[in-house]
Order: structure tokens, then sequence, then C-alpha cells
């Protein structure tokens, strides 16, 4: 069996009918990992022996009666996680041998599931990165072409599950780190309302904005990975109060009147010619199905670029100032005194564009400044979601790309920060709004797979996944493989 | 609207260290990042509040009741320097 070619649900249906055992297909994934991994390097950390003997119990769950459709899955959890039994780096030399005293919530959530997990999957360090480069651990590559990035920050996730390496992943999302690599990978990942899924043992980069997610084939294997991931949880102080919405019930309703708002700052200039095509062939199938496509205007799109770079660096920079050498993490040799020991333990623990956004986020919370960046950019964010809440008022989900263009070449952006920054123009938005965003496989330019996202109103996550699900119904880009790894 | 940045005092502010053979470097693409933010200076936000919360909601409150044993034993396992259940770090004062 290929099972490394099915969707989260089908592989369910294997070992819901014992065609399969959790620990067979957990082999299976080990196997895989252990004869492809090399090419890409997806993982940071393999976990076969946790893996295995999570399987077994999973299975031994199974036998004494107990059914779920995450019961004995496979699953790699994007490096930002803690978890207990585990060595969690985020991509950082800081913390190359943090071992976490205790499980994130989502990582909690998933065992009780009785997911099992394959290991941790790299990603730009502390997340801040659009392409897996920025990680201590070596770059990850796109399994579609192996010089090209596989996005980031969730590189490995996005990259791991196109390999066939994971059925689904974990991942987060500050400024697009969920759907940008899924969008480069074709895979399908969705980000979450601000405060669905608990942030709590998920390292911070910038808290009003890190929202983690899953990521998947499929949107309905999303779906139902989400649906464990998400959830009130008192450690989180930002969490929303309350009980999710059924994320599953309504993946096969119709879209037929559904009213998909296309914003005209994201089909301007910069946008790649094959991308835009992709985005105008998602939108006909939906109409083709009876959504009506409305035009929509965003008017303070080209301002949350620079509205993120203010306020995700001030959060990184206070966040941050935790990683002293103090009570865990890295600590310098012979330290001659104490401010020596902060300093070389953060200049030699940190990379460079770890560094870069704390200074920024240095200089735009100091005196002189904070009021012309800081409580600029907070306004300004204002005013973005305000465009959104307008926009809602017309249009029941928004479509646009989620990058300008497919995945670059490996090493291409890595000299020159600000192109990086650009090329976050149509995913920042959406977390300066705290609003979910879903992203989706809708083709091919060149080989290498083009996304796009579908963004909806706070708390509309079942929509985005019925829509996204619809599409895939009708269409069959989600479940294309690389040649190399099918 | 930008300054020149002083990369030695950000570094300071961040508690990094950045060489004098690096400083040309780094302040160069610091400077190209601040010059992103001079759009922010056009856009009118009068009367508009910071937003810092998606959903501006507030800090919840609890009861004022012990949660967490004492755990600092097992926490302090994985600090660089312990004795006595303290962290050591170098002497502060000579």
């Amino acid at each position: 069996m290929n099972f490394h070619q099915m969707t989260m649900v089908q592989l369910a249906e294997q070992l819901r009918n014992k065609s399969v055992s959790s620990v067979e297909l957990t082999q299976y994934f080990l196997d895989r990992m252990a004869q492809f991994d090399g090419q890409i390097n997806s993982y940071i950390t393999q976990t076969p022996d946790l893996a295995l003997a999570q399987a077994a119990v999973a299975d031994a769950r199974r036998a004494a009666g107990e059914d779920g459709l995450l019961l004995g899955m496979p699953l790699a959890h994007k490096d930002i996680f803690c978890t207990k039994d585990v060595i969690t780096t985020c991509a950082s030399k800081m913390l190359a041998n943090f071992k976490a005293p205790y499980n994130a919530t989502v990582v909690e959530k998933l065992n009780a599931a009785g997911m099992v997990t394959l290991g941790k999957v790299n990603m730009d360090e502390f997340a801040m990165g659009s392409t897996t480069e920025n990680s201590a651990f070596g770059v990850t590559r796109n399994p579609w072409s192996l010089d090209a990035v596989p996005g980031g920050s969730s590189g490995g996730s996005a990259a791991a599950l196109a390999a066939g390496l994971a059925p689904v992943a974990t991942g987060t999302d500050t400024g697009g780190s969920i759907r940008q690599p899924a969008a480069f990978c074709g895979v399908t990942g969705i980000k979450p309302t601000y405060g669905s899924v608990s942030r709590y043992g998920m390292i911070a980069y910038a808290s009003s904005l890190d929202q983690g997610g899953p990521m998947a084939k499929t949107a309905e294997d999303c779906a139902h990975l989400l649906s464990a991931m998400a959830g009130f949880d008192e450690r989180d102080s930002t969490c929303a109060e309350g009980a999710r919405p059924d994320y599953v019930a309504g993946l096969n309703d119709s879209v037929k009147g559904l009213r998909i708002g296309l914003p005209k700052e994201y089909f301007g200039e910069g946008l790649s010619a094959e991308v835009k095509a992709a985005t105008m062939a998602v939108a006909a199938e939906l109409e083709k199905q009876g959504a009506v496509l409305v035009e929509v205007s965003l008017p303070n799109t080209s301002a949350a670029m620079p509205a993120y770079y203010v306020i995700a660096p001030a959060e990184a920079s206070s966040n941050l100032s935790r990683y002293d050498g103090v009570r865990f993490g890295h600590r310098c040799d012979n330290p001659k005194d104490l401010k020596d020991m902060y300093t070389r333990s953060r200049s030699e623990g940190f990379g460079a564009e770890v560094k870069r956004r704390i200074m920024v986020g240095a200089y735009v919370l100091s005196a002189g400044y904070y009021d012309a960046y800081y409580l600029k950019a907070q306004r300004v964010r204002r005013l973005i979601k305000q465009d959104f809440v307008n926009a809602f008022d017309q249009c029941d989900v928004i479509l646009g790309p989620v990058a300008p263009t497919p995945a670059w070449k490996l090493g291409e952006k890595t000299a020159d920060p600000t192109a990086m920054y650009l090329a976050d123009i149509y995913t920042i938005p959406v977390n300066l709004a705290g609003l979910p965003a879903i992203a989706l496989p809708a083709g091919f330019s060149g080989g290498l797979p083009v996304g796009v996202q579908l963004i909806g109103n706070y708390f509309s996550e079942p929509k985005l996944l019925n829509v996204a699900h619809q599409y895939q119904q009708a269409t069959q880009h989600h479940i294309q493989m690389p040649a190399a790894f099918a | 609207m930008s300054d020149q940045i002083d990369v030695h005092k950000v570094a300071r502010l961040g508690a990094l260290a950045v060489s004098d053979d690096e400083v040309a470097a780094v302040g160069q693409k610091l400077n190209a990042i601040l010059g992103l933010f001079d759009q922010l200076a056009a856009i009118n936000t009068d009367g508009v509040e910071p937003m810092a919360h998606p959903l501006d909601q507030v800090q919840r409150l609890r009861e004022d009741v012990v949660t967490e044993t004492d755990i600092h034993e097992y926490v302090q396992q994985i600090a660089p320097k312990v004795e006595a259940g303290l962290y050591l770090v170098p002497k502060v004062i000579e």
C-alpha cells in the first residue's frame, strides 16, 4: 500500500478497518523518513522510539474498543511546540539542547487523541523567516525542486507533507508561516482566528500575532486536526473563551450563493501572471459551483508590511529577552561578568535574522521613536482590521494569492531582507487583523506549486474549510506529489 | 522620518554584540528596514486607537489561589548552573 499517497481521512479508514495497525503505519513513515529525508532535511529530530511506543499504545486502545479518527495517526510537530520527551530547538542554536519541562497544550491534546509523534520538523529560527533558510540546523529543500525554498517559517512541515514523510503536521503562522510554505509545497494549511488554538508551550515570536494550526494534504484533514487542536486554554491568557465551532459538520455544504470577494489590491503590481491566473481559475471553479464573485477593496493593504515589521520585531525583542543564559538555553563559556554573559550568550545563540529583528524591535520601542513607529503601527493595524470588517459587509469570504510568486531559489533573497519581507504582502494583513485564512493548492507554474488563500471573518473557519473542501472535491491539485517522492 | 541607526546603541538595547567589522553591513540592512517604515508616516491615523489585540479582548482575571506546586528542582534541571535552588551567574558586586 502507498500510504504516503493517502489523505489522513483515508489512512484513518485503514486503521479503523484494521487493514493496518498504527505500529505498521508508523514504521512505514519512519522508513520513508530514513530513506528520503536526507534529500530535503525536513526533520530536525526524528523520534522513532517514541513514535513506535505511542503507536503500540494507540493499537492497544483501539483493541480495547476505542475509536477515533486521530487514534494511532502519525504526525510531525513543528519544532516550536514544546515537547517534554523530545528536544525543542525552535531551529536555534540558543535552544539546541533545550528539553522543555512540559508539553505544549497542542501536543497534549494531540497526544490525548492518540496521535503518534514522528519527530520535530525544521523551521526558520524562532519562526522568523519565509524560506526555512534561517535555521541553525540547515536549510530544508522543496520536494518539488531541490534547489527551491520550501517557504517558511513552517517549511519543514510543508516539505515533509509534500514528500510523504508525514500524513499531517502542525505549524504556526505569525505573518504567513503556515500558508506560504503550504503554497510553495502544494499542501493545505489553515491559520485559525487569533486565540482559537492555545499558544501555551508554543515558543513565542510575536504574541499578538502568533497562531498555531494544522497542515495536511486536504482541507478535510485540516478540519479534523483543527478540531483536536483548538479550544479554550486557561494557560494562554489571550486564548478565546467559549466553545469552538464544529469544523467538520459543514464540509459538504454547497457553495451556491456564497459571495467571494476579490480584493483589487491583491491583484496589482508585483503579482506574477501565473499566480494571478491560478487564483482566477479557482474563482472560476467556485463560480461554476454557484458562488458569486464580487470585487472588494482593502485600501490599506500596502501599509500592512511596514506595520507588521514594526509590531512583530517589537514583540520579538521583548519575548526573546528571556534568553539570557540564566535559566535555560545557551550560556557562553567563561563569562567575565553578568553583562558579558548576557551579551555573549545571546550573540552566540541567535542567528543573523533573529538579531536583526531584536535590534529593529529595540529601536522602534526606544525613547523618542515609540510613538512614531510602534504606536503608529498599532493605529495602522486597526485601519487594516477595519478594511476587512468593511469588506465582509459585501462578501462571505475573500479569495486571493498567498504569495506573489511560486517558490524562489535557495539563496536568492538571503542577502536582502527587505526583498524577502515584500513577499509576505498578501499573508501579513490577515495576522494583523487576527482573521482565519486557509491556503490550498491551485495548480503549478514551471513545475512548482501555486497556492491561493481564502480569508474569512472571525471564527468562520468552518466556512473556509467548507469552501476549500468543495474546491478540492472538484479538482486534483492537492493530491499531486513530486515524482521523486511519489 | 528615519534617522541613520546607531548600531551599537540598538545592539546594547537588545543585549547583543556587533563587532566593528560587522557594523557597516548590519547598519546598512537595518537602515533599509527602517526605510520601509517611512510610508507609515503618510497614513492618516487621527482619532484611531492603537490596536494590541485583534479582538480587543482584555486580560482575564482568576481567583487568587495557588495553582502551581513547588517544582523548582524539576524546572532547574535544564539550567546552565544551579546551586542550593538558586541560579548561579557571574559575580555582580565586587
